[in-house]
């Protein structure tokens, strides 16, 4: 209370001043003086309350028809100040749902998090990096008693939280497999149930799946965005076809399985959508851009090769990250 | 003019007579201007939602004249359907008014006591007190 006498008392010398000499400065002193009203949470109808005070022992022979002028105004006021209000509180509790959901993506990351497997002969590089704070894309590494490694590359279509609900889902499903049996059509199917079964029809799931062993890649797709295959002997980038519906479309789907051999120098390239989809210029174009810098950066290890791509679409100035994106690199030494 | 007084909201009209009523008790306890605007504001909101949700009932105010303390009761009562979920009702941006501040937590902010029961198929009773302030009448 103390506090707002003050003001009136600043309030009061700024609107004489500028009453007598429309001088500029007091309006931009009025200025400052109102920005700390609203810190302090001082409502509409309170300046203009004060604004009354001020008329009144500034002119004490003041027509009554003015004050009601102001009165009206105040009384207008009311629904603003509430508004205000209202806004504040809608405003903290925003941010609290902010921090909830930074704590939430890092618990995810933990969750999720999958530690690159040490393979003879394989070099391998992962980057993936979420649009906004959860990740929608999802990867995951595993290595089987056999010596074969496990890669898992997912897209969930339809973003945040949900989608994040959903990836714990799938990642405990695949860990819950027998691993022996499990070929990458296998895996798929059997995901494709397990989403089908508990997933909101919303929600679609693209997903690549790929077992390397021994020089043989196998894999098997479901609606994902294609992988790509470099060879090294002809110097050449080609599509891995592969045909496949999403998960969690239909009860019983059954996918197929396709084989890729790789020898020393060649590259398998596995990625989300969110790596070829930025702001302008078409898919296929993007997808050239993208062999082009995997080319320039050829002879680096995986790792680098990735973050080399990442940086390159960052630092185009048309690049604005709408999707998350992830890019798997294994290359064949 | 009586310590205490009802109003019974049946009409649009009502509404008015009612902030007219609960006017007079403010200025009749010296308050603020600002706190009188909210108290008529007040009144509108739970007036309306009599008139809208109950079709009628009634608001009664009374002086409070306690141990050097001054205030203005506002009660409001009426037999309607009643609220079924409380909690949401008293959320922000909940009221159909969407966004605007007003409704129940509007209230709520407006005045310095509240109060709510209701019981479905019941009613709903709402009480609210404005305390008078010292500084409420200074110049
Ligand atoms: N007297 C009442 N009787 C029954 N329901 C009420 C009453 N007052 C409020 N409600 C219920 O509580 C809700 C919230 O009320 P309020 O905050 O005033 O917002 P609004 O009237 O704009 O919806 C109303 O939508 C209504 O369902
Ligand atoms: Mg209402």
């Amino acid at each position: 209370m103390k506090a707002i006498m003050l003001d009136k008392e600043t309030y009061k010398q700024l609107l004489n001043q500028y009453i007598s000499t429309q001088d500029e400065g007091a309006l931009y002193r009025a200025e400052r003086l109102t920005r700390n009203f609203i810190k302090k949470n001082i409502l509409p109808e309170e300046i203009i309350d004060l604004h009354i005070q001020v008329l009144r022992e500034t002119y004490p022979t003041i027509y009554e028809e003015m004050v009601y002028m102001c009165q009206f105004l105040l009384e207008t006021m009311i629904s603003y100040g509430l508004a205000i209000q209202e806004n504040e509180t809608l405003r903290e509790k925003q941010l609290a749902m902010r921090t909830e959901i930074s704590l939430a993506a890092n618990i995810q990351k933990t969750l999720l998090s999958s530690t690159l497997p040490e393979v003879d002969g394989l070099d391998i590089g992962v980057i993936s990096v979420p649009a906004k704070q959860m990740n929608g894309d999802y990867y995951h590494f595993v290595t089987g008693k056999d010596g074969s490694i496990g890669i898992a590359l997912a897209d969930i279509i339809g973003k945040g939280i949900p989608a994040a609900l959903c990836m714990s889902m799938i990642k405990y499903a695949m860990e819950s497999f027998p691993e022996q049996l499990m070929n990458p059509n296998d895996i798929l199917r059997r995901l494709n149930h397990v989403v089908e079964l508990n997933v909101d029809s919303s929600m679609f799931i693209t997903m690549i799946y790929a077992k390397y062993k021994n020089g043989l890649l196998t894999y098997a797709s479901a609606g994902h965005e294609p992988g790509i295959y470099y060879c090294k002997e002809t110097d050449t980038f080609y599509n891995l076809k592969a045909k496949g519906l999403v998960l969690g479309v239909s009860t019983d789907v059954s996918y197929s399985q396709y084989e890729q051999e790789l020898k020393a120098g060649d590259m398998i390239i596995l990625l989300t959508d969110g790596v070829t989809e930025y702001r302008n210029g078409d898919q296929f174009a993007k997808r050239g851009e993208l062999l082009r810098i995997i080319r320039q950066s050829m002879k680096l290890k995986a790792q680098d090769i990735v973050e080399n791509v990442y940086q390159h679409f960052n630092s185009l100035s048309e690049y604005y990250q709408q999707d998350d994106f992830t890019l798997i690199i294994l290359k064949k030494y | 003019m009586d310590s205490q007084s009802c109003v019974s909201i049946q009409l649009e009209r009502d509404i008015i007579y009612a902030r007219q009523i609960g006017r007079q008790f403010a200025e009749q306890l010296q308050f603020g201007l600002v706190e009188i605007a909210r108290i008529a504001a007040t009144i509108s909101e739970i007036a309306n939602n009599i008139f809208l949700y109950a079709e009628k009932g009634q608001i009664c105010f009374q002086i409070m004249e306690g141990t050097g303390q001054k205030g203005l009761r506002i009660i409001a009562s009426d037999v309607g359907p009643g609220i079924k979920n409380i909690e949401k009702a008293m959320e922000d941006g909940y009221s159909t008014s969407e966004g605007l501040g007003a409704g129940l937590p509007g209230i709520k902010r407006m005045m310095d006591e509240f109060e709510i029961t209701s019981i479905v198929g019941e009613g709903t009773r709402i009480k609210v007190i404005k305390w008078v302030r010292s500084c409420d009448n200074e110049g």
